[in-house]
């Protein structure tokens, strides 16, 4: 039974909830406020919230200066792309975690997270050596590799602890009346967990599309995608704060509307399971 | 047509219409950089040298700690991605020793070598031999508000001491209008808070090695330094200065919050563009200032520099572009469009030699203070290393990171002096032993 919510109660946690949300949101409320100033009111000391020049100048220096499409681009291949890869190899792995677990599951299980605890600078050197070693520097399909290797954990956790909560009974149900492996995969398992493997995919195209480490040290002139867009407009002996703002306006927006848009979806996949 | 077909159709269109870009340019070189405002405004010019040579240029800008460990990387695993690298006067004569550079030793007659500044040149050399090719050289120099200075009754020497910038900063100190006396550099980072402690400490006669490459935190004249700064920034500092840098110092600056600021000559013609700058009709500049009675000032010397890593396939091409980009006609170029505050400084003898030069406010003082600094002789006491803001060995950049990290803490309260002298000492000697220099 539900239990009773008082006014006064749904009121403060509703207000509660909104300062919260307004204080995680600031940071990217105040880029994007910047990115509409003058580089002197960007810098301006008391803060200036309103009654600032409001420029798109910042946009129009930015745009002439880098060709955004083309680092747009390559961000939504890698992180589309690694993104892909991961699931198609996450769920067959995630499935027999689930469903045929053996004696070293759980360690197996560990060990792939342990895999994300070391620095990623620690492998520097010989993921470099490998990507000359192979002709992989600087190219799309590269980093589309590397931030798979790098996620696959993540996504084979999440889509593990989403398959658990899918009752076996009905995948033997499926087995029972003849359904081979690659069928019980794909039409009984993967529209059971849907809401799962949507909320993962979602999250994951965000880790990869914010990922700056690989990124910028993988990449020069060809496949740089936004982190390097970005990464270019910080200076060490000068102020271009409202043009970096601009930039990375520009470089988060995408991924933000679509974050907009299938709010609904990941709020569903992350709490998938929480209720019973 | 089926949508395939189209499709098919209008990717072997894009093929031809790229191949035929491709070959009308048959030589592209890959240049990596930094965001700073000469290397965008050269950036902008890069079309007529393409016009001029047929050589396309593609620019690969990072920020500064990312294009460090970006470059070196790329040159320890033989990457190749770069043909030409914005690097600076701490990376050039180390990296040139180990091979890792192509020698700027057969650079044209009309180059004109020898117009590059000595300090440049001998700080962007090993054994002789040139290895990068400045793009704009700095010192560090006081800038200062003349119209504070006058209210407050004073008059700065061409040189003071650090004594008489106690003073000053003491008298033009109004915390209740938020104008602070000074503002110098606190923040964590062997080129940030690092490079300003070090060459304040060579101004009290300290020194990082004696010449044995034995750490010198525990003697008395580091102890004076880092008490002076500590006691001179709380004092007479803007709050938080433990996390302030080029860039915050330059903000507060420009909104006339500071009396004084110590730094980067490049500096200059920021705060005097009245654009950016609110006090760009009031600033004044003077020497680095020294401890009275002690010989070094606090004047440091940088270059960024442009240098071709070994291994690249297009060393003619990126040699072709260095001479061009680092060349009097190219300051002339700058000039013409620009203006004259607007040139690359610090790099040619010439460029000082100019009459339309002379008259930009902070030409004089610029060349004093890069004439001044000498890296092969930066403090009082012999020491085995050349750099003055830096120790040019590969393991300086972490131990001065680590070491400065310490001095933050002492700027932030959270620890003392001594605590943090200690630290530096054990730390510094203990890196330098796992090195095997001791």
């Amino acid at each position: 039974m539900a239990r009773a919510v008082s006014t006064r109660r749904k009121i403060i946690t509703t207000a509660v909830a909104w300062a919260i949300g307004l204080v995680i949101f600031f940071p990217i409320f105040w880029t994007i406020l910047t990115s509409f100033k003058t580089e002197a009111q960007a810098i301006n000391n008391p803060p200036l919230f309103w009654g600032f020049d409001f420029t798109l100048e910042n946009y129009a220096v930015v745009q002439e200066r880098s060709d955004y499409m083309r680092f747009l681009w390559n961000s939504v291949i890698i992180a589309g792309g690694s993104t892909f890869l991961g699931i198609l190899v996450a769920v067959p792995a995630a499935w027999s975690m689930a469903f045929v677990p053996s004696r070293r599951t759980k360690d197996i299980l560990l060990w792939m997270l342990s895999t994300k605890m070391l620095p990623a600078v620690g492998v520097l050197y010989p993921i470099s050596l490998i990507f000359v070693e192979f002709g992989l520097l600087d190219t799309r399909i590269g980093l589309t590799l590397v931030l798979m290797l790098i996620n696959l954990p993540i996504i084979v956790w999440m889509l593990y602890t989403y398959f658990r909560e899918i009752p076996i009974d009905i995948l033997e149900a499926a087995r029972m009346d003849g359904a081979g492996l690659r069928q019980e995969i794909l039409y009984v398992l993967t529209p059971m967990a849907i809401p799962g493997i949507a909320s993962t995919v979602l999250l994951n195209i965000i880790l990869a599309w914010n990922e700056a480490f690989w990124t910028l040290n993988l990449t020069a002139a060809s496949a740089p995608p936004l982190t390097a867009f970005i990464a270019s407009y910080s200076s060490p002996e000068g102020l271009f704060y409202a043009k970096l703002s601009a930039a990375s306006t520009m470089a988060i927006a995408p991924i933000l509307i679509l974050g907009w848009f299938s709010q609904k979806q990941l709020v569903r996949g992350l709490t998938f399971g929480a209720v019973k | 047509m089926s949508p395939r077909t189209a499709l098919r159709a209008s990717s072997a269109l894009a093929l031809c219409v790229f191949a035929a870009a491709a070959s009308a340019q048959d030589t592209t070189i890959t240049i990596a950089t930094v965001n700073n405002g000469d290397m965008i405004r050269m950036q902008g010019y890069t079309d007529l040298f393409t016009e001029q040579t047929g050589i396309g240029v593609e620019w690969v800008t990072l920020e500064e700690n990312v294009l460090r460990q970006r470059v070196t990387t790329d040159i320890t695993t033989n990457g190749g991605q770069f043909d030409i690298m914005t690097i600076g006067m701490y990376e050039t004569p180390i990296w040139g020793a180990n091979g890792w550079l192509v020698p700027l030793d057969d650079l044209s007659e009309e180059y004109d070598v020898d117009d590059i500044l000595p300090a440049m040149r001998g700080g962007l050399s090993h054994d002789g031999t040139l290895y990068a090719a400045p793009f704009y050289g700095e010192s560090s120099m006081v800038m200062y508000r003349t119209d504070l200075m006058e209210e407050a009754g004073l008059e700065m020497p061409e040189a003071p001491t650090w004594q008489f910038i106690r003073e000053a900063a003491a008298a033009m100190h109004d915390t209740e209008n938020e104008v602070y006396g000074i503002c110098l550099r606190g923040k964590p980072g062997w080129g940030e808070g690092g490079a300003f402690i070090t060459v304040t400490a060579n101004s009290f006669g300290a020194r990082w090695f004696d010449e044995d490459w034995n750490a010198q935190f525990d003697q008395p004249e580091w102890e004076e330094a880092l008490t002076f700064f500590v006691d001179l920034m709380n004092s007479y500092g803007p709050p938080g200065y433990a996390t302030n840098g080029f860039n915050e110092n330059l903000s507060l600056f420009q909104q006339g919050r500071c009396g004084m600021w110590i730094d980067a000559t490049v500096a200059a013609s920021f705060v005097t563009n009245p654009n950016d700058s609110t006090v760009a009709d009031s600033v004044g500049f003077a020497l680095a200032p020294n401890a009275e009675g002690v010989e070094k000032r606090s004047n440091w010397l940088w270059a960024w520099a442009l240098a071709i890593p070994a291994g690249t396939q297009q060393e003619d091409a990126a040699k072709q572009f260095i001479e061009w980009a680092t060349s009097r006609e190219y300051i002339e170029l700058v000039a013409e469009n620009e203006g004259w505050a607007n040139v690359p400084p610090g790099a040619r003898t010439s460029l000082y030699e100019t009459p339309e030069y002379q008259e930009v406010p902070f030409a004089e003082m610029t060349l004093s203070s890069i004439d001044a600094a000498d890296p092969t002789n930066p403090t009082v006491d012999p020491v085995p290393y050349v750099g003055i803001q830096f120790v040019a060995i590969p393991e300086f950049a972490g131990i001065a990171t680590e070491v400065s990290q310490e001095f933050a803490e002492v700027y932030a309260g959270q620890q003392t002096i001594a605590v943090a002298l200690e630290n530096a000492q054990a730390l510094t000697n203990d890196a330098m032993e796992a090195a095997g220099y001791r």
